[in-house]
């Protein structure tokens, strides 16, 4: 098993911006790699280097055997794109446009053809299949485009965030579909900014900032680098603030962390769902009102923000990402 | 070898796709086949009662001005589609394609030909109507229409670059608006250009669109009997002056395109 995807010091300048800065790579056969990083931080640069569209102002790279700057077309006749935003032609329907990829994969008109309605089937778009693209929804785009990519089964896969500005719903759908994809063999290099989908889906991180890798590991690794569990008490009102952190002080295995305008205290902790029962009791014991409360474990939001000092999606999106893992949290306990 | 049937299988197919939005998109089907006998019939009884031609009819001598600006505006559809396709990233999945890449830029210039084909068709039924003859024979004539999509398609190729540079559909219909109707203004299309004002008509001239006219006029046999012989050399050669142009156009703007094409990535 050896890599399939390597990439050696590659930079890239966008005029003064650094997209990537001296960025190294390597995907071993049939495992799924997850680029992770926030808007900007080069993922998509780096995939388009790979994929043969983009070449960097130094470096180099092989992707399945052969170098993608000397070597072009092998490397196209290997890779399946799927990229950013879904790239179908609108006005042509879900079989047209999938029909014209196999045709330009050489694929011949049959093969094509047949290639085409398989796929449909596999991604749920037999009915949808002859209507034009642009009467598709959001996540049908996204199937489609995926699909594309899929059409002439090539071994690496490179899905450039897949699943950005999809509704839950649809994430799910899609995950479901990239699974399925990596049990069948592919290798799969996939960019997202969403901290949940490269814990579900890969095998191994890495997490870029400003086109340099900051860390990499498994989920797993990264998630220790940050540390353990902790518990999360949220008051209902502001006076009980102070009653809560000496309680939470007794069960903290380390320094509290306060957030006096969201009435929020978080201790560090050791011995998960009983530590959490014990200190449930005792808060109640104290008379403290409750507006919430999880057990949470480190996500990988919290390595993102333990190795650059800054959160990974500052617009928001971060919130639901919490929400979520104190849910998790909660069911847990 | 190879690689050539293989451009002309992916130009095929690129070129296909391109067509289906005839069928698919209104504004292509109305710009296509409707605004050109719209153009037909506002010039003929507008300008037409106003605008003498000694010793002809207005109409046979619109006819082919009219011809040459609408399959020059054809182009806009290479400028408008490249733009599009990059917008929506379906040129980075070319790109990521192991087909012919010279066939995305060819099998759009070539949809632009078809495109023209139709209109002409439409345009030359519609002039019919109207009381406009191919006076010459039936070769002559096929030779102007062939003249007509020549000119027009090394045009595209211009907009090919245009497209590549600009990646703004909106912007793009604007500028191809800005640069194109003056240039098949000041000619000889719609007035003579003797009539013009002296540096307009030196402009008139030696625009390769006054050339492109003046050669569909005398192909189509739409000139009067008598009118005099234009005195610059562009007008008196005018066919041969034509195909220059076009194969200037495409020696330039041909490799341009196919430079930028190769760094041509979505933005953003």
């Amino acid at each position: 098993m050896g890599n399939v995807i390597e990439a050696f010091g590659l930079v890239k300048h966008y005029g003064d911006v650094v997209a990537l800065d001296g960025l190294d790579l390597a995907v071993s056969e049939g495992s799924v790699y997850g680029l992770l990083g926030p808007n900007g931080a080069g993922k998509t640069t780096a995939v388009s280097i790979l994929a043969t569209l983009l070449a960097p102002d130094s470096g180099s790279a092989r992707v399945a055997g052969a170098d993608v700057l000397k070597e072009p077309a092998r490397v196209r006749e290997r890779i399946g794109l799927s990229g950013q935003y879904a790239a179908l032609d609108e006005h042509l329907t879900g079989f047209e446009n999938l029909d014209m990829i196999g045709r330009l994969y050489r694929l011949g008109r049959s093969r094509s053809r047949t290639r085409a309605r398989e796929l449909l089937e596999v991604f749920d778009l037999t009915e949808a299949g002859n209507r034009p693209v642009k009467t598709y929804s959001g996540g049908m785009r996204r199937r489609l485009d995926l699909a594309g990519a899929l059409v002439a089964s090539p071994p690496v896969l490179f899905l450039d965030e897949p699943t950005t500005g999809l509704d839950p719903r649809s994430r799910l759908d899609l995950w479901g579909v990239i699974r399925e994809l990596v049990a069948r063999g592919s290798t799969l290099l996939l960019t997202t900014q969403y901290l949940e989908e490269a814990d579900h889906l890969a095998d191994r991180i890495m997490v870029i900032d400003q086109g340099r890798d900051i860390a990499q590991g498994t989920p797993d690794e990264l998630k220790t680098l940050v540390g353990g569990e902790r518990i999360e008490v949220t008051v209902v009102s502001a006076s009980d603030l102070p009653r809560a952190q000496e309680v939470m002080q007794r069960f903290a295995v380390g320094e509290l962390a306060s957030e006096v305008r969201n009435r929020k205290v978080t201790a560090p902790i050791s011995g998960g769902a009983a530590v959490l029962t014990k200190a449930l009791r005792a808060l109640d014991a104290e008379g403290v009102d409750l507006h919430d409360v999880g057990l949470r474990r480190p996500t990988l939001n919290d390595v993102f923000l333990t190795l650059t000092g800054h959160a990974a999606e500052p617009n928001g999106s971060r919130g639901t990402s919490e929400g979520q893992s104190s849910l998790r949290g909660k069911a847990a306990s | 070898m190879m690689a050539v049937v293989h451009m002309f299988a992916d130009t095929a197919v690129i070129a296909k796709r391109n067509l289906i939005k005839i069928k698919r998109v209104p504004e292509v089907l109305v710009f296509v086949l409707l605004s050109p006998i719209m153009f037909v019939l506002l010039f003929a009884y507008v300008f037409g009662g106003s605008i003498n031609i000694p010793g002809g009819s207005y109409r046979e001598f619109l006819i082919a001005g009219i011809f040459a600006q609408t399959v020059v505006f054809g182009s806009t559809f290479t400028g408008v589609g490249i733009a599009d396709d990059i917008q929506k990233g379906i040129i980075d999945r070319f790109r990521s394609l192991p087909m012919s890449q010279a066939a995305v830029l060819i099998g759009r210039t070539a949809s632009d030909v078809v495109y023209n084909v139709l209109t002409l068709l439409i345009m030359g039924l519609t002039g019919l109507v109207v009381g406009w003859r191919i006076n010459s024979s039936l070769w002559e004539g096929l030779v102007g229409f062939g003249l007509l999509l020549a000119f027009a398609y090394s045009f595209s190729w211009t907009m090919a670059l245009v497209g590549l540079l600009v990646p703004s559909v909106e912007v793009i219909n604007n500028a191809s608006f800005m640069v194109i109707f003056p240039v098949t203004f000041i000619a000889n299309t719609f007035v003579p250009a003797e009539n013009l004002p002296t540096v307009l008509r030196t402009f008139a001239e030696w625009n390769p669109i006054s050339a492109l006219t003046q050669a569909v006029r005398e192909l189509f046999g739409n000139i009067p009997p008598g009118t005099p012989e234009p005195t610059a050399w562009p007008l008196q050669n005018p066919v041969i002056y034509t195909l220059i142009w076009a194969a200037l156009i495409i020696a330039v703007f041909a490799p341009l395109a196919s430079i930028r094409y190769q760094k041509a990535v979505k933005q953003g």
